[in-house]
């Protein structure tokens, strides 16, 4: 075992019993610098076939998906539905500061393997388990994918046309957001842990992290009972006795589009970015009649759709005319609440996160080639965020787990395999 | 408060808006003592933008500003004055944690960065969250969480194809990084406790947003393909989307990833005899023929309730969801079952809702103990219980004003509704 003060988790345990609903979570742990064992069913985990594929060949040991969320991990096989591989984690358990599971709620008890058994054999012990709504509840053994789990937590109706369904992100984030609360749900349960020695269940919801990602969309129903839905390029905004006011933020430019928000003097930093826009689009010839607006006069509350619209019209009209570029630098400069909608290359190539140290790279030997890997998000003083290893191949770590730590001989090891138990 | 997680830790928050609010927060739930620093003479954007209570502006209105600050004794200060930042100075002593989220220098200009606080305190843990992180190029610019959403690449993937792309209303990337930063801060103070040191944590809301879009990100870097906008479709399921019901504007979430699901859909949709038409039989087929398959699910969802189709769908095994307005969130038995909004009394809203953490834990259950202050609501007891300043010494910074008690920007509340 590592040294438990060399990086903020270092030396804890985490075993990681997880399918795709909840590899992220032990990934966070393993961020900061927990040892992570990715136990794997026989014949490798089922989130390897989810794409996209190294090379788009379609393989379990190329997804893409899989290298992301097991980054740090070591894996073991282990078919814990039988008795000897139950037996086995059970060894694992009692040296464990961690277990992460994703399973339909009641599974681990019907293998004997819930938290109240794992308790008795560890009472330090902190058990996660990561479900689209929850251990307990009507929606408990509801199915869920993303779409349904994102729709579910009102995430799909804020977004979308007006004259087509709502639509959820082009990239699945329900589990993605389950796993980060419970990541943070099991570090608050480890504090408790280190300071009264008892461990306990965190019961997490994906649901529930779903509703917790909308910014104020319960609020505004709370206060305005007004349903916040997705409008096209617009925001619209609830005017207690009127409709809604429609402000359009998403701007075809030159080479993409532009974020923009143009509102009232109620937005701190708006009055002197609606002023510099327009002294840039004033040089151009644009927006001349905007040349004295009065910015800080503007009042959501009242201003008419009309006056609105043609604000943001005189703007659209200069936003066309400049690329991403152009727009991003003087905003950049002069402070103007715009930003481009960037894609994936232009992540890649931003020299902010360059000049972070953002990107981590691995050389797998397997591949022979490098992979470029979003670095973890906070620079830590005392004890930075390393990648520990590159994610694990199918019981890549067995012998060094079963023969080194649990002293299995290699001829026991070998009747755990025929039995099919690793 | 005896048995609570965090009991006797001590949070000093002069984080602000979106984002740094949330992390002090979760804190709270669990027995730390927070203390949210603000001033009327620039009053944070979410007491300015709204919902307000009735739709009436007012600083203390806002339910955006007490959804995130809930737990927390607030009071007001002015860090541009000389004794405000001496007052401020005294709560960094007396926290084990600093919270910054602030625009890039600001707090250095008040003496309050890393290096200013550690002088005063050595083992302060401090954390900063800001879009791009502390340096850098872009490090500077100032702003909200649409423009970290933007230069994530979230612009490019939420929408249709054949369309624009969509702007992203929650500020998505504001409503991730929190979390990443509470469990680094836990971390941290439980590596003091073994070590006697702090430290600094140093957030990029940006870097947090293109974690959550790996496997683009990987796809480009590896792959060199461009991820797009896909609307409601999967790469492998079919069908896979979001079907109109009857009502207004009423849909339902259906995605299909086997052919027994689909065989339960059929029975579902009282046809079974589509499980074994070639055109839909297997996964392959079922996602060439996508759109005639959606086409045809479509004609038989419209007719019915969403909520109706999810309770059948779900009992037929098919995963199956209403796609949830904000007032459906406020009855949804199972949020409901999990007490995800609870209710406490606001001075100035009333009684309004709060939101839960998305886990429960077994044994040290969440708490809510106070609704979010009004600006300044508890300076009698932070400034009198917490730092131990007299009466006289009190009534000398009021008359100062280093302890703000009006907003002297009359224009400053537009009576916008936030969105």
């Amino acid at each position: 075992m590592a040294e438990r003060d060399s990086s903020l988790l270092g030396g804890y345990r985490v075993l990681d019993l997880t399918d795709e609903k909840g590899l992220l979570c032990g990934k966070l742990l393993g961020d900061l610098g927990a040892d992570v064992i990715k136990i794997e069913r026989v014949g490798g985990d089922p989130a390897r076939s989810i794409g996209p594929f190294y090379q788009d060949v379609p393989h379990p040991e190329r997804s893409l998906f899989w290298f992301y969320t097991n980054l740090h991990k070591r894996s073991i096989t282990l078919n814990i539905e039988t008795a000897d591989g139950r037996a086995v984690l059970k060894k694992l358990v009692e040296n464990a500061d961690f277990v992460v599971e994703s399973f339909e709620p009641g599974y681990m008890d019907s293998l004997g393997l819930g938290y109240g058994d794992l308790e008795t054999l560890n009472p330090a012990l902190v058990m996660t388990s990561i479900t689209p709504f929850g251990q307990t509840g009507p929606y408990a053994h509801y199915k869920a994918t993303d779409i349904v789990g994102v729709a579910m937590g009102g995430m799909v109706y804020i977004y979308g046309e007006m004259d087509r369904p709502p639509n959820r992100l082009s990239c699945p984030q329900f589990y993605f957001l389950g796993c980060l609360h419970g990541a943070t749900g099991s570090m608050v349960a480890h504090y408790h842990r280190e300071m009264t020695g008892q461990g306990q269940h965190v019961d997490v919801s994906c649901q529930q992290a779903v509703v917790l990602s909308l910014m104020v969309v319960a609020e505004i129903w709370d206060m305005l009972k007004f349903s916040y839905r997705g409008m096209g390029p617009f925001y619209a905004g609830a005017r207690p006795g009127s409709l809604p006011l429609f402000s359009r933020v998403v701007y075809p430019c030159k080479d993409g589009h532009v974020f923009l928000l143009v509102t009232g003097a109620s937005q701190a930093g708006m009055v002197a970015s609606s002023r510099a826009l327009v002294e840039m689009a004033n040089r151009d010839g644009f927006a001349l009649e905007l040349k004295d607006y009065p910015w800080q006069k503007i009042d959501a509350s009242s201003i008419s759709q009309e006056e609105l619209t043609r604000l943001t019209d005189l703007m659209q009209d200069f936003i066309k005319t400049k690329t991403k570029a152009e727009l991003f630098e003087e905003a950049l400069e002069k402070g103007i609440l715009l930003a481009p909608l960037t894609n994936m290359k232009d992540v890649v190539e931003s020299p902010q996160l360059a000049a972070r140290g953002f990107w981590e790279q691995m050389e797998p030997p397997e591949l022979g080639t490098t992979i470029t890997y979003p670095g973890y998000p906070i620079k830590i003083t005392e004890a930075p965020c390393r990648v520990q290893r590159r994610a694990p191949l199918i019981g890549e770590h067995n012998e060094e787990i079963y023969q080194k730590e649990l002293g299995f001989s290699k001829e026991e090891l070998v009747a755990l395999r025929s039995h099919g138990i690793i | 408060m005896t048995g609570q997680v965090f009991e006797g830790i001590r949070v000093a928050d002069f984080s602000w808006v979106g984002a740094g609010p949330q992390i002090a927060r979760e804190l709270a739930f669990y027995g730390a003592t927070v203390v949210r620093i603000e001033c009327h003479r620039w009053p944070e954007t979410t007491r300015t933008a709204g919902p307000f209570k009735d739709g009436i502006t007012g600083i203390n209105r806002s339910a955006f500003t007490a959804a995130y600050n809930v737990n927390k004794y607030g009071i007001s200060l002015d860090l541009n004055m000389s004794r405000g930042q001496e007052i401020a100075g005294r709560l960094v002593r007396w926290a084990d944690i600093v919270a910054d989220s602030m625009s890039v220098g600001a707090m250095a200009k008040w003496g309050l960065d890393y290096a200013g606080c550690k002088a005063m305190k050595p083992d302060i843990i401090y954390y900063s969250t800001s879009q791009m992180g502390q340096h850098g190029p872009y490090s500077k610019i100032k702003g909200y969480g649409f423009i970290g959403v933007s230069l994530a690449g979230y612009g490019q993937v939420n929408g249709w194809p054949d369309r624009d792309p969509l702007p992203l209303f929650n500020n998505y990337s504001d409503f991730i990084s929190p979390y990443y930063m509470i469990a680094a801060v836990v971390a941290a103070l439980l590596y003091r406790r073994k070590t006697g040191k702090g430290m600094y944590l140093d957030q990029s809301q940006v870097e947090v947003g293109v974690n959550f879009l790996a496997p683009l990100l990987l796809d480009y870097a590896v792959n060199g393909r461009l991820a797009g906008r896909v609307g409601n479709r999967d790469a492998f399921m079919a069908p896979h989307g979001v079907f109109p019901c009857s009502g207004n504007d009423r849909w339902i979430a259906i995605a299909v990833s086997c052919d027994e699901e689909w065989q339960n859909l059929c029975n579902g949709m009282g046809h079974p005899e589509w499980a074994g038409d070639p055109r839909f039989s297997t996964a392959l087929t079922r996602k060439e023929n996508e759109g005639e398959l959606e086409g045809l699910i479509g004609e038989w969802t419209k007719s019915h309730s969403a909520a109706e189709l999810m309770t059948a769908l779900q009992e037929a095994g098919v995963p199956a969801g209403v796609v949830q307005t904000a007032e459906d969130l406020f009855n949804d038995p199972q949020l409901r079952h999990r007490q995800h909004f609870r209710f406490l009394e606001h001075k100035e809203i009333g009684v309004h809702a709060y939101q839960s953490p998305a886990y429960r834990l077994s044994k040290t259950p969440c708490t809510f103990t106070k609704a979010a202050p009004c600006l300044g609501e508890d300076n009698e007891y932070v400034y009198r219980e917490i730092l131990g300043l007299s009466d006289d010494e009190i009534a000398d910074l009021l008359i100062e004003g280093v302890i703000t008690t009006e907003t002297d920007m009359p224009q400053v509340l537009s009576g916008r509704t936030r969105g």
